[in-house]
Parts: structure tokens; C-alpha cells; sequence
């Protein structure tokens, strides 16, 4: 074998193991696609039939059993809106762990994380009984607060993480040209960093539009998100597989439309963000 | 007048001293170079200046205003980083007109300092161009155009020339001395280059430890350092060294035996009560090869040639090696045994403590 065949051959066979792997990986949501269109008869069917009728009834019967629109409408305010405010928290946090690291930054950012290693439910009581307590169940702002809460630590490591690899010198020549820290800021590190907010944003919504442990406990009806709906089609009466797999092609289907579009600007944001 | 006034500054990082009292005052329009080896303290003393640092003990006062605690926003000095450090999301107009949108200066000013700047810097062409567009010295034109668009009080430089090509780096100080004629604002100046520290400063800092160790023009550090740490950082090649431990003095004159040779030095010369041995400072400059009765004679090791000059290092004995400056055709050999004539008031004699313990004599 030539060398140009041998990297022929190699190209192939990393193409292979790519395409495999990501098949792997797509299966159950291309399989849950499917079964969407099906009836529930040929949902359980064994073998499983992949040439059928598709069916548009799943999906009727889903918005007429709950209402689409006002789960869809939930998973969007507690999802950006708690995505926000972590970012106006998360940015002056990093920023000043970054470029003003004192004695105690590493601690402070280790304990940070570590309150991620505490399993959610260990504090489900006390955060549910906060929530009774203040009226706060199955509402909005209670799962906005949890939300922001729970990815505050990822956001600020991301964003220190990226911060830290600025030079330092670029905010030191602004502070030299006159520029308050709120200049420093606004029109240094955060243009620089359009990239790294937007990719860490992006993370920060699709973990709250996935989560379930609080929304399923802290909601009922008017604030359930996608995430709650979903769950209502497994169950006591039994599994209903081609609804709940309707149910959840129609709660992923707007993220995954978000990130399909956030992509090219998460690709240009990164590279503009190239400094030096 | 006293422009800059450092008094007694101190700067300590946790427990390491890196300033340790530094008292230096600056005349308006003056440029001062600070030069030392690597991790004296130069930056820090620099940065200190600039408010990047905060100082631990001492003052700084510019202008008659005590700046020691003011914010570097608010010192209205610019700094020239060696990094160049330019705004990699801005263009080139946007980095030089930064300092002025900040300071809130009307459109039309903007639009025609930046005009001047660039036009004087030869940026006119790349005024659009994002900084990864553009070379590293025109990076370095646009950041002395971003320092000098805004007109502050005092320029600050961090070894700035020293990220371009030996070419380059001569054009741009050039350039630098051009500017500071021009402009005549005050600069100080950090380098480890002595070419650039002797071409360039009105007077130049020796900074070592933390501390100066002395302060005057080229030519009076040259001449008349005060101790053997800047007799040997100024000059290149290196001032040569030679112990000497008999000495006696003979009517007018100190006899000092260099090596086994006697050379006899101007008794008047010597400051303070006569030593028990001194070292004896020579410049490779101050030597020639002459063909007999010299005052030290030696072998050749090795000659080496710059087209413009040559220098020759002589074996003078087991221990003892020293550089010469020869012409540039010299037909000096290696092997050659060679005698040497030194210029006696060119010599400068040290103490065991290294300090300098002679004059220089009055010019006839
Ligand atoms: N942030 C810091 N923390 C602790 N020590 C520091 C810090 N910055 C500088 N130092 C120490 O202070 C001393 C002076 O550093 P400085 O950068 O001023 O040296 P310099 O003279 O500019 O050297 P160079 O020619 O290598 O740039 C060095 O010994 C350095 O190790
Ligand atoms: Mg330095």
C-alpha cells in the first residue's frame, strides 16, 4: 500500500467510527421521531414495523389532553429568564474572580462546584417547604430561582475559565486610556467575549429547558414547563408509547430549532473571539 | 522643576521586596530610562507609576498632585505595553480614538487627531484593519498612536521594542527619539537594551534588587559609575576587571602591581585613605597593542570580528582572561603573544566593597 492509500484508508475508517458513534447516539431520538407518527398498536409491536401510515393523531390528541402552547410558553420564561439573570450574576462574579483573584478565589470557586456534587433531592424538602411557605408553588418564579441557582456555578466557572485566558494586558491598556471598570467591562472584556457567553448561554438554557426534577415537584399545572408534560403521558392508567413520544418530539423540537440556528452564531462568535 | 516625584517608594508582593525605597524626581519633558537586569524591578517600579500596581509605602507625585492612591484611569498617563495590547475586537481607527470616546471629545476632534496620528505614524492606510491584520511593527505604531493621540501628562514604555527584528527595533528607535523631540512630553522608559537605554535617555536609572544604583546620563555612567555593578552593566563588551592586591605609594603616584607589572596611578585620584588591594576597571577601548615596553602582555585566545571593529581575547595568566579592542583589518592571530599599553586616565579603581575609589581627571 501506497502512503496515500494508507491515509485513504485511515480517513475512512475514523469516518466510520464518527458516523457510527453518532448513529449510536441519534438512534432513540430518531426512534422516538418515529413512533410519534405511529398508532399505539404498532408502537409496541415486536418486530417493530419501520414502514407503517404515518399518523398525525398522537400529536392532535396530545394538545387536546394539555396544552402545548402554555407548557411550551413555561419552559421559555423559566429557561431565558433565569439564564438571564444568572448571566448578570455570573459575569461581575467572573470578571472579578479573573483579572482581581484574591487569597481565597480558587476556594470560593471549588466550593462553588462542589454545591453541584449535593444531589438535588437531599434538599428537596426544605427548598419545597420554602416554596409553600413563601406561595410559591407551581410558580414560574420559584422554578426561575431554582434554575438559577442550580447553573449559577457551571456559568461562572465557564465564563471565569474564559475570562482568565484574556490578557490581562488588553484591560490594563483601557485602564491606562481612562476606562472606568464598568468601560473595562462593557466595552472590553464583553465583546471579546461574545462567543464564550453566547456558547455558555446556550448551555445554561438547554440544562433548564431539560430539567425535570424540580419542575416535576415544584409544579402542578399553571407553571409546569415541557419537561412536566411530558411526564404526564406515563402514567398510573399506563404507558402510552406513541404519545409520550409525540409529547416529547414537540418538547425538544424548539430547543433543538434554537440550537440548529445558535450554531453558525456560536461557531462565529468563537472564532471572532480569537485574540491576539 | 520637579515634575515626577517618587519618594521612598515600596512595593511588596506577599513576602517578596520587590521595590525597596525609591526615591527618583523628573523634570518636565525629560526621558528617562530604567534599565537593570532581569527582575530588578523595572516593570514593577514602571507599573507602580502607572497605578497597575499599588505601591506599599512611599509617594508619587505628578504635577504637584499626589497620585499615589489615584486610579490609573483618572493619572492621565499612557502606557505602551510590550505586548502592544491593542483592542483585537476594534480597528485600528477604534483603538487610536478609544481614549478619546471614553474622555467623551467631540466627533470632529476625534476624527482629527486621529487623522494627525495616524498620518504622522504612517497608519493613514490601515486605519480599517482589525489588529491580527497587521504586522508587528505596524502593531506597534498603533500602539504609540493609541499613547500619543490622547496627550497625557507622561509617557510610560515597557520594553516596547522589544518583540521586533534588530532592523526594525533601530528604525522604530528612531522613530521614538523623533517623537520625543517632537512632542516633548516626558517619557520613562523600561528596556534591558543598553543600546537603546545609552541612544535614547536624557538620563537613565540603574535599577538592581529593588533598589537604584545610580542615576545620571549616558556619558556620566559611563565614565564615572559608582560602583563595579554599573561599571560592568554599562559597555559592551564588558569593562575587564583585574585584582590587584600590592600597592604602595611612590611620591604623586600609587604604585599598583597588575599581573607581576607595575602601573602607576595618579596619587590625587583616589578618593578616601589608600586601600589594602582594589580591582582595577579597564575598558577594552582604553588598551593598545604596542610592540614593546607595554603594561601587560598575554596571549591571544581568540579574535573576533565585527567588520567595524575587532575584539581580541588575551590569556594574561592561568586565571586571568581579558577583551581588547583592536582595528577592524587587525592581523592579530590566535596564539600570538601580544603586549598591551593601558590608558591610565581611563582606569577606575574599586574598593572590596565595589564601590568606586577614583575620579576621573580634569580634562587638559
Ligand atoms: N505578581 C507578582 N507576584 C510576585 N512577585 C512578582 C510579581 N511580579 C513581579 N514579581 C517579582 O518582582 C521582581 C521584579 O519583577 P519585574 O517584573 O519588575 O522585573 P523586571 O526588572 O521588569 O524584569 P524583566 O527585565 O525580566 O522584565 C521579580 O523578582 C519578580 O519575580
Ligand atoms: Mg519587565
Amino acid at each position: 500500500m501506497t502512503l496515500n492509500q494508507q491515509r485513504k484508508l485511515k480517513t475512512i475508517l475514523t469516518g466510520l467510527f464518527a458516523w457510527s458513534v453518532a448513529l449510536v447516539l441519534f438512534f432513540p431520538i430518531f426512534w422516538m421521531f418515529i413512533t410519534s407518527f405511529k398508532t399505539e398498536l404498532q408502537a409496541i409491536s415486536v418486530p417493530p414495523s419501520l414502514f407503517f401510515e404515518p399518523t398525525l393523531d398522537n400529536f392532535r390528541i396530545v394538545q387536546e389532553r394539555s396544552d402545548y402552547i402554555h407548557h411550551a410558553w413555561n419552559s421559555v420564561v423559566t429557561s431565558f429568564g433565569s439564564t438571564i439573570i444568572a448571566l448578570v450574576i455570573a459575569i461581575p462574579a467572573a470578571y472579578s474572580m479573573a483579572f482581581f483573584p484574591g487569597k481565597r478565589t480558587k476556594d470560593i470557586l471549588l466550593w462553588m462546584l462542589s454545591t453541584k456534587m449535593l444531589p438535588a433531592v437531599g434538599v428537596l424538602v426544605p427548598i419545597y417547604i420554602l416554596c409553600r411557605d413563601y406561595g410559591l408553588l407551581d410558580s414560574k418564579t420559584a422554578l426561575v430561582i431554582i434554575f438559577t441557582l442550580m447553573n449559577l456555578p457551571i456559568i461562572v466557572w465557564m465564563l471565569f475559565s474564559y475570562f482568565k485566558d484574556l490578557p490581562k494586558e488588553i484591560l490594563e491598556a483601557a485602564r491606562m486610556d481612562g476606562a472606568t471598570p464598568w468601560d473595562e467591562v462593557v466595552k472590553v472584556v464583553l465583546p471579546l467575549s461574545v462567543g464564550a457567553i453566547s456558547s455558555t448561554a446556550l448551555l445554561s438554557i438547554v440544562l433548564c429547558w431539560n430539567e425535570a426534577f424540580w419542575s416535576l415537584n415544584l409544579t402542578a399545572s399553571d407553571a409546569a414547563p415541557l419537561t412536566a408534560m411530558i411526564a404526564s403521558y406515563s402514567s398510573p392508567e399506563g404507558l402510552f408509547w406513541a404519545k409520550l413520544s409525540a409529547a416529547s418530539t414537540l418538547a425538544c423540537a424548539p430547543i433543538v430549532i434554537f440550537g440548529w440556528f445558535c450554531q453558525k452564531q456560536l461557531v462565529q462568535g468563537l472564532t471572532f473571539g480569537a485574540v491576539k | 522643576m520637579t515634575y515626577l516625584a517618587i519618594t521612598d517608594l515600596q512595593k511588596h508582593y506577599d513576602s517578596y521586596h520587590a521595590l525597596r525605597g525609591i526615591n527618583l524626581s523628573i523634570t518636565e519633558g525629560e526621558f528617562v530610562v530604567f534599565v537593570g537586569p532581569s527582575g530588578c524591578g523595572k516593570s514593577t517600579l514602571l507599573r507602580t507609576i502607572a497605578g497597575l500596581e499599588s505601591s506599599t509605602g512611599g509617594s508619587i507625585e505628578l504635577d504637584g498632585r499626589d497620585i499615589t492612591e489615584v486610579a490609573s484611569s483618572k493619572r492621565d498617563l499612557a502606557m505602551v505595553f510590550q505586548s502592544y495590547a491593542l483592542y483585537p475586537h476594534m480597528t485600528v481607527a477604534d483603538n487610536l480614538s478609544f481614549a478619546l470616546r471614553l474622555a467623551k471629545v467631540s466627533d470632529a476632534e476625534i476624527k482629527e487627531k486621529v487623522r494627525s496620528v495616524s498620518a504622522s505614524l504612517q497608519l493613514d492606510a490601515l486605519l480599517e484593519r482589525k489588529p491580527k491584520e497587521l504586522s508587528g511593527g505596524q502593531r506597534q505604531r498603533v500602539a504609540i498612536g493609541r499613547a500619543i493621540v490622547r496627550q497625557p501628562k507622561v509617557f510610560l514604555f515597557d520594553e516596547p521594542l522589544s518583540n521586533l527584528d534588530a532592523a526594525l527595533r533601530v528604525q522604530m528607535r528612531l522613530e521614538l527619539a523623533r517623537l520625543h523631540k517632537k512632542l516633548g512630553t516626558t517619557m520613562i522608559y523600561v528596556t534591558h537594551d543598553q543600546v537603546e537605554a545609552m541612544t535614547l535617555a536624557d538620563r537613565v536609572v540603574i535599577l538592581n534588587a529593588g533598589q537604584i544604583e545610580q542615576v545620571g546620563t549616558p556619558l556620566e555612567l559611563y565614565r564615572q559609575p559608582n560602583s563595579r555593578f554599573v561599571a560592568e552593566f554599562i559597555g559592551t563588551p564588558k569593562m575587564n576587571l583585574i585584582a590587584a592586591n600590592k600597592i604602595v605609594r611612590h611620591e604623586d603616584n600609587l604604585a599598583i602591581e597588575l599581573l607581576g607589572q607595575q602601573i602607576l596611578f595618579p596619587a590625587k585620584r583616589l578618593k578616601g585613605p589608600l586601600p589594602d588591594s582594589v580591582v582595577v576597571g579597564i575598558r577594552p577601548e582604553h588598551m593598545t597593542l604596542v610592540e614593546e615596553g607595554g603594561d601587560l602582555s598575554g596571549r591571544i585566545e581568540l579574535v573576533e570580528h565585527l567588520g567595524s571593529e575587532a575584539y581580541a581575547h588575551l590569556q594574561l595568566s592561568s586565571d586571568q582572561t581579558i577583551i581588547i579592542k583592536a582595528p577592524a583589518r587587525t592581523e592579530l592571530k590566535d596564539g600570538q603573544e601580544v603586549s598591551l599599553k593601558i590608558d591610565i586616565s581611563e582606569i577606575i579603581l574599586f574598593n572590596e566593597n565595589d564601590r568606586v575609589i577614583s575620579v576621573i581627571p580634569e580634562e587638559a
